[in-house]
């Protein structure tokens, strides 16, 4: 049996989330379920206006493509996207997406969960918030919940 | 040894610059070298890397722990933990 293999993409550019499991469904009679994650920019209650992401070229897209063979080896999936956003995003726009392909939906669910846990603490990519009131503001800190999510998984 | 460092979010702001190229002595065998060896070279590295602990470093591109040797590193990147996804 062949391994699956991820598609992985870090872009400036907006996605399409019902294009990108099109194209992974395309002509498959394989797949059962698929899960999909989308994560937005939110304003925090009005306080925030912007997100800047900066991230490693070339690191990013190899630590995305890491974790996501690990999550295809571990759960069996038969498909994965990954897409990461970087440069300005504006509340309400998407920043990142994991689509999840597998024969059953508990292996699509956890494998979903599985790369965003991993996405979060290991793939090269900076949030920094821009106020609404003009003022450039603090990159934001990491979590230790991230790191708590990620270690569930050992 | 010379080697190109990148960096990024606040550590590329502190330090002033995005990367350079820098000859290291040859005392510097691991990462916490590096990074002890960085902040004697001015105040804005100081500032930049003064809790080495949270800092992340990439050799050549790959996650590296702080006790690792740095010997054959063409690339290294030296960040703050990540906050992406």
């Amino acid at each position: 049996m062949s391994m699956t293999n991820p598609t992985i993409r870090v872009q400036s550019t907006d996605f399409d989330l019902t294009a990108e499991i099109a194209t992974l469904t395309a002509g498959r009679k394989d797949i059962g379920a698929v899960v999909t994650f989308t994560g937005l920019c939110r304003d925090e209650q009005g306080a925030l206006s912007a997100l800047e992401l900066e991230h490693y070229p070339g690191m990013a897209e190899a630590e995305m493509r890491r974790i996501g063979e690990l999550a295809i080896e571990r759960f069996s999936l038969v498909g994965l996207t990954a897409i990461h956003r970087f440069g300005k995003i504006l509340p309400g726009e998407n920043i990142v997406l994991v689509i999840a392909a597998a024969t059953h939906r508990q292996a699509a669910f956890d494998g979903a969960s599985f790369v965003m846990d991993f996405l979060k603490t290991s793939a090269p990519f900076w949030k920094k918030e821009h106020a609404a009131d003009g003022q450039k503001g603090d990159w934001v800190s990491a979590k230790d919940t991230d790191d708590a999510a990620r270690d569930k998984w050992q | 040894m010379t080697v190109k460092l990148v960096y990024f979010a606040w550590v590329r702001e502190r330090i002033g610059r995005q990367e350079e190229d820098l000859d290291l002595p040859a005392t510097v065998v691991t990462v916490r070298d590096l990074l002890v060896h960085l902040t004697t070279l001015g105040e804005e590295y100081e500032n930049a890397l003064q809790f080495p602990d949270v800092i992340r470093v990439a050799i050549n591109q790959e996650h590296a722990e702080h006790d690792e040797p740095i010997a054959g590193a063409r690339e290294i990147g030296i960040f703050p933990p990540m906050t992406g996804g």
